[in-house]
């Protein structure tokens, strides 16, 4: 493929609000997991990734009924690291019309409908009158959001593939740019803490009592974070910065929540985003992993890593950072590899105190500062639904 | 853009019950009959995952399978592009009824379901396509998203793609919220290159403004059309069944639209 330069990013996690606090906490190795207080949530024992302040967050008046904390999420991450001056810049460059929005997201605003239900007072009142289902709810609202307060008018979705969402975004993007649909594209991520996730995940007994650890023997599951991310894309490159090099997509084709345990379509993704970007294994230098820290994930996805890099290439997943932020996860581990790049930082498994030995590969028990030249990172989702994503410096 | 190929069509709507059927009536030779759709036994799938296939799931394979089962197609080699605005309303309003109540335990099938992409992942579990696949949303500009992502996908990628494109209704009380009353199922298999089963070659441009989007040709079909996002393919039906070739308008979004160019081969 050609490249695509990655002019500008952000990111808001847990771990902090802007690209250099992300990098502070990084760098410090402090996890931004708490145990869970999320809405009233009072029966659930896990840890979770909450970003601070979102309900002192006000939309404004023109974009009211988007209001939920889905999109103040993503208002909130759109405000950081001169973004807003990056997407007017590449507007003025190309026209408003030649800027595409393509948004990752797993459940967008389903909190307001949540809270919609429980301001009923029977089960058969009518819902209230604040919920704007088209504005929160709907999958798409998010996308609509972005495209709305940014200004951009050219093509636009939103990608729903549960886990993978925010990774897929950069393969669509770069088909849209590719064929001359625009000329620079806003993609990213936003995933908002939910009772459905939450509660679902537990019912899924995926969730852990502990802040999720990685690739270790005694890992017992996730522990789910909130995050909105964003990159700017453009079809020309730069002198200096990164550049999307390479995309991989995959069917896992077994079952809907739980990996192929051959990491089957893990292996297809990766290869495909070798091949995308006429690389060799050993071209790679650091895999950020999906490492989603349940049982099954790590296992399979470790059993693809090693089939095709063997058990040399340092790996690690950062969800002990800021826990797993499902359809955000693809764009905030992609801004992570961004910071690996430019700090020269491989990342270690946080909160990984003994790696399982089934899991064969170099799972990075210290982070190392070393030059980082292309990075490879992974997001897979429900459905099986896989993607690979590599990038690296523009040449 | 490059043209692609329409190899394969299916349909599942009410009165609509599959291409076969619906083409009398999208041709203008029959009356519509708008008859509820019958509970669909998906083909593909083995015992356990038709059990826990949802409404509209069972919707997006109606219309999937008819479009390409029993025509020598390689369905382990297929992309695909599912498109859906509202996704599982059901299983939202379940989930959201029982987070109301006093026990918040949820099912854990009813929670693997909720995903937007879940008929996609059932898709490929039941063709053992391990192709791409997506799931996307743009809300009422659904169907057109989900046409220009497939055809963007089937030429870059040059693989044989299936767009689904489906929506069903909301339960109440979300149905005051979310307009629509008639569920609706359409697809489309599309090929970079053309075959011996392709029917039409559509061309798509993207033209910055607002369209008046197509109508349907069948005054009795235009209401259905209005009623929900998948439904906007009726005009394109139309011409598939009539064997014309025309050009075609859909919103992508509220400053955006596609033509859509489609020559019968």
């Amino acid at each position: 493929m050609n490249p695509l330069q990655i002019t500008n990013y952000t990111l808001l996690t847990a771990l902090g609000a802007g690209v250099e606090a992300n990098w502070q906490g990084l760098n410090a190795g402090e996890s931004a997991l708490h145990p869970c207080e999320f809405y009233d949530i009072a029966d659930l024992h896990t840890w979770v990734g909450e970003v601070d302040g979102l309900d002192e967050v006000v939309i404004g008046r023109e974009f009211s009924k988007f209001d939920c904390r889905n999109n103040r999420l993503a208002l909130q991450g759109l405000k950081q690291d001169g973004f807003i001056g990056s997407v007017q810049q590449a507007k003025s460059r190309y026209g408003g019309d030649r800027v595409g929005v393509f948004i990752g997201t797993s459940t967008s605003g389903i909190h307001q409908t949540e809270r919609a239900y429980l301001a009923r007072q029977n089960e058969h009142a009518a819902l209230p009158g604040w919920y704007h289902y088209e504005e929160t709810q709907n999958t798409y609202s998010v996308a609509e959001f972005v495209r709305l307060y940014t200004g951009c008018e050219g093509v636009s979705v939103a990608i729903s593939t549960a886990c993978s969402s925010s990774a897929k975004v950069f393969a669509s993007a770069y088909r849209a740019i590719h064929l001359g649909l625009c000329d620079a594209a806003i993609v990213g991520g936003v995933d908002s803490l939910c009772l459905t996730t939450l509660y679902g995940f537990d019912s899924l007994q995926l969730l852990s009592d502990e802040p999720c650890r990685p690739s270790d023997r005694f890992r017992n599951g996730i522990s789910i974070g909130e995050a909105a991310g964003f990159a700017l894309l453009q079809r020309f490159p730069e002198a200096g910065g990164f550049s999307l090099l390479g995309y991989g997509e995959s069917s896992d084709a077994f079952h809907m929540s739980s990996p192929h345990p051959d990491g089957e379509g893990a292996y297809l993704a990766m290869q495909a985003a070798l091949h995308s970007a006429g690389m060799e294994a050993e071209q790679i230098d650091y895999i950020n992993l999906h490492g989603t820290a349940t049982v099954a994930n790590d296992l399979a996805e470790g059993v693809a890593v090693s089939r095709l890099f063997g058990n040399k290439t340092p790996c690690s997943s950062t969800k002990g950072w800021t826990g797993h932020t499902l359809g955000a996860a693809g764009i905030v581990e992609i801004v992570f590899s961004l910071l690996s790049l430019k700090h020269g930082l491989m990342p270690c498994s946080l909160n990984t105190q003994q790696v399982d030995s089934d899991i064969g590969i170099n799972i990075l028990m210290k982070s190392h500062s070393q030059p980082v030249k292309i990075v490879l990172s992974n997001s897979f989702g429900f459905g099986g639904n896989n993607v690979s994503l590599i990038i690296g410096e523009t040449v | 853009m490059k043209p692609v190929y329409i190899d394969a069509v299916g349909l599942a709507a009410p009165g609509l019950s599959c291409w076969g059927a619906a083409r009398a009536v999208l041709a203008g030779e029959a009356m519509l009959k708008p008859e509820p759709l019958a509970r669909y036994r998906p083909q593909l799938l083995a015992a356990n995952e038709r059990r826990r296939a949802t409404h509209i799931i069972r919707l997006a394979f109606q219309a999937g399978e008819d479009a390409v089962l029993d025509k020598d197609i390689e369905l382990n080699k297929l992309a695909a592009v599912f498109a859906t605005s509202g996704g599982d309303l059901d299983i939202i309003d379940s989930l959201c009824r029982v987070f109301s109540g006093p026990d918040r335990a949820v099912s854990p099938t009813q929670f693997h379901n909720s995903v937007h992409n879940s008929a996609a992942g059932y898709w490929s579990i039941g063709t053992g396509s391990q192709a791409p696949s997506s799931s996307l949303c743009a809300c009422n500009y659904t169907f057109a998203a989900g046409l220009l992502e497939a055809v963007m996908f089937a030429t870059v990628e040059v693989m044989p793609t299936l767009l689904v494109v489906y929506n069903i209704s909301a339960p109440p009380p979300m149905r005051e919220k979310v307009p629509g009353n008639t569920p609706f199922s359409m697809a489309l298999l599309l090929s970079p290159q053309k075959t011996e089963r392709s029917c039409a070659r559509l061309t798509l441009k993207l033209v910055t403004g607002v369209c008046d989007e197509s109508e349907a040709l069948s005054a009795e079909l235009d209401p259905m059309r209005k009623d929900n996002p998948a439904a906007k393919a009726i005009p394109l039906l139309e011409l598939l069944a009539r064997k014309m070739s025309g050009s075609l308008m859909f919103n992508t979004t509220s400053q955006q639209f596609i033509e859509v160019n489609m020559m019968q081969c």
